[in-house]
């Protein structure tokens, strides 16, 4: 699932540069450039995409590693 | 009328006086009401200060989901947030949001996602206030504190000035002359024109940040980041609702932009519209600084558990894309009201100024762009604080040779002598293009992150090779830094900008040496890569 999830984010990585839309004038909505509306979009898909890296891929180990006892904590 | 100075003229259109602003006292006292309010609740957290120094520097670990997300957001948004997004997408188009915005939501959450739990993890477990803590255990070395120390604090600095020059140049454009108009204050501040002067407005900003950081250390600067952020984000809507309601609607404020400045081809005189392709591709290596801002990780370590980065992880995209977006669409609907030329910086309160004409409103927006400044100020001061206290004094002497209330103190002489020595540089180089300088600074931060992400993913990273990467990283933005002219917009090979080659450098010698030199001791990887 990590790996899936590194995946996506490289993918998502790619299509940010979104190379369809470079010339595109045109608007959405009536109002918004469609290359704002791609990359607006685009930050929407990006906290998608951590929801699901916090679902599958949360470094529970880890975490209930250092929230247990043993801490060298002053 | 209070505040009212003189009233000549009246706008028909809107019975608003067309000098109001000029010398009108309003905005001003919206600010210091602001301000007001700011250091009330910053101070009244104190009363939860516990007086010692883990809650001094980290909050004694208690933070919140919520106050967690608003501090680290509001600590990574700068002025430039509001003003910069404005007068870049003024300047080069709609390709501003891509290039700088969409590219951080993912990568500034994949570094909180992938760097900030692990370190958090081990911060909590090992007890670390610092980085330079990590990477000295991390890589068996104090000496690499010795050279990651001078590096960051000069990474910092300029960062710390940016938010000092940009206040100071934001209140002299909402209090200095309008036209005929004179400034707000003619016999009082002569020499500007009655604007107030921006070494008077570094010093209210310096002192009011200072007198929270001082008292209340981490948990003052979450609690004024949670409030500012609030402001800079409310603002910075309240300003786009009000400018495109007096364009005539959003359809009506689009349609009288600039059409150049709606696509990303470049185009105009130099090319200085829109935005180069390898720019573009090269930009998304800058956001990588927020995995070495020191003053983010030390935000990171305050969380009361790694389950309160997820809704930082989740909404953080979200909020820049709240932010962002608003920002960007008046930076665009201004290329269509402004002159070509107008400085960037002046463009949000230019658009204020000349369509809402409201001075409450004035207030309230420069009140936003002051708190975004703010919410990165309060935190880079507590984090030199904190590295000067713990990475310098206390590993040279030995932190049993003083007690926690010493501590608190010299951490505090420490955060006063950062913020005198901030002030004095932010006078001398006020005239500086802060805006340009802090892409350098972002540049600087982000050269370094193949040193963190190394240390925590790979076991085979080794002391050498931290130094190396540290070293060719920082010599290589160094070497462009140079020839940019020590600040100036600076791009490489038509387009690519410097980081590329800098965040390059210190991947492949971090690589390199460490395949070739002596591997971490078996203990110490077992310390950084526990087995569950």
């Amino acid at each position: 699932s990590k790996r899936i999830i590194i995946a996506i984010a490289i993918v998502l990585a790619f299509l940010h540069h979104d190379t369809w839309n470079w010339g595109n004038s045109d608007l959405v909505f009536g109002f918004m450039p469609v290359g704002l509306f791609y990359h607006a979009c685009y930050s929407l898909a990006a906290a998608i995409l951590w929801v699901f890296a916090i679902k599958f891929a949360w470094p529970k180990g880890l975490v209930d590693w250092a929230e247990g006892g043993d801490s060298n904590e002053s | 009328m209070i505040g009212l100075k003189e009233v000549t003229q009246m706008n028909p259109e809107n019975l608003i006086p067309v000098n109001l602003i000029a010398t009108s006292t309003i905005p001003i006292v919206v600010i210091a009401i602001y301000l007001g309010l700011l250091l009330g609740l910053a101070m009244m957290s104190k009363l939860l200060f516990r007086g010692t120094s883990t809650d001094y520097f980290v909050a004694s670990r208690s933070i919140g989901p919520f106050m967690l997300l608003m501090s680290v957001f509001g600590t990574t948004m700068t002025a430039f947030a509001l003003v910069g997004s404005t007068g870049k997408a003024f300047e080069r188009g709609v390709g501003t949001y891509g290039l700088m915005a969409s590219s951080s939501g993912l990568i500034h959450a994949a570094c909180f996602f992938l760097i900030g739990i692990k370190l958090w993890s081990f911060g909590k477990k090992y007890g670390y206030v610092t980085q330079i803590q990590f990477f000295r255990d991390r890589f068996e070395s104090k000496a690499i504190g010795y050279l990651l120390f001078p590096i960051l604090v000069l990474l910092v600095i300029p960062y710390l000035m940016i938010g000092v020059i940009g206040a100071g140049k934001t209140i002299m454009g909402v209090t200095g002359p309008k036209g005929k108009a004179p400034g707000m204050f003619p016999e009082l501040f002569e020499s500007t024109n009655g604007a107030v002067p921006g070494e008077l407005t570094g010093l209210v900003i310096c002192l009011v940040v200072l007198c929270y950081i001082f008292a209340g250390g981490s948990r003052a600067a979450a609690w004024a980041n949670t409030f500012q952020t609030i402001v800079f984000m409310v603002m910075g809507l309240l300003a786009f609702y009000l400018i495109s309601d007096k364009l005539g609607g959003l359809g009506a404020a689009i349609a009288q932009a600039n059409e150049a400045h709606l696509v990303r081809d470049v185009s105009g005189p130099e090319g200085k519209v829109g935005v180069p392709k390898l720019m573009f591709l090269t930009y998304m290596l800058i956001p990588l600084s927020v995995g070495m801002f020191p003053h983010l990780f030390q935000h990171w370590l305050t969380a009361r558990s790694a389950k309160s980065f997820m809704l930082t992880v989740i909404a953080h995209p979200i909020c820049i894309m709240i932010v962002w977006v608003p920002c960007v669409l008046i930076g665009l609907w201004a290329t269509g009201k402004l002159p070509e030329g107008t400085p960037g910086g002046a463009v949000l309160a230019k658009m204020v100024g000349i369509l809402v004409k409201d001075p409450i409103v004035v207030g309230l927006v420069t009140a936003g762009i002051l708190a975004a400044i703010m919410s990165s100020l309060d935190s880079q001061f507590l984090c030199l604080g904190t590295m000067f206290t713990n990475d310098v004094v206390l590993d040279k002497y030995g932190k049993e040779h003083f007690t926690d209330k010493q501590i608190i103190l010299i951490a505090r002489a420490f955060v006063v002598g950062i913020v005198i020595l901030t002030y004095v540089f932010s006078i001398i180089l006020f005239e500086k293009n802060v805006f340009d300088l802090a892409v350098w600074s972002f540049s600087g931060f982000a050269s370094l992150t193949p040193l963190v992400f190394a240390a925590l993913y790979w076991k085979g990273a080794t002391k050498s090779g931290a130094f190396a990467s540290i070293i060719c990283a920082i010599g290589v933005w160094l070497y462009f830094f140079g020839a940019s002219g020590f600040g100036g917009e600076y791009t490489v090979l038509n387009g690519m900008m410097p980081v590329a080659f800098s965040f390059g450098a210190g991947v492949i010698a971090m690589i390199i040496v460490s395949f070739f030199t002596a591997k971490p001791a078996e203990s110490t990887v077992n310390k950084f890569f526990p087995k569950f």
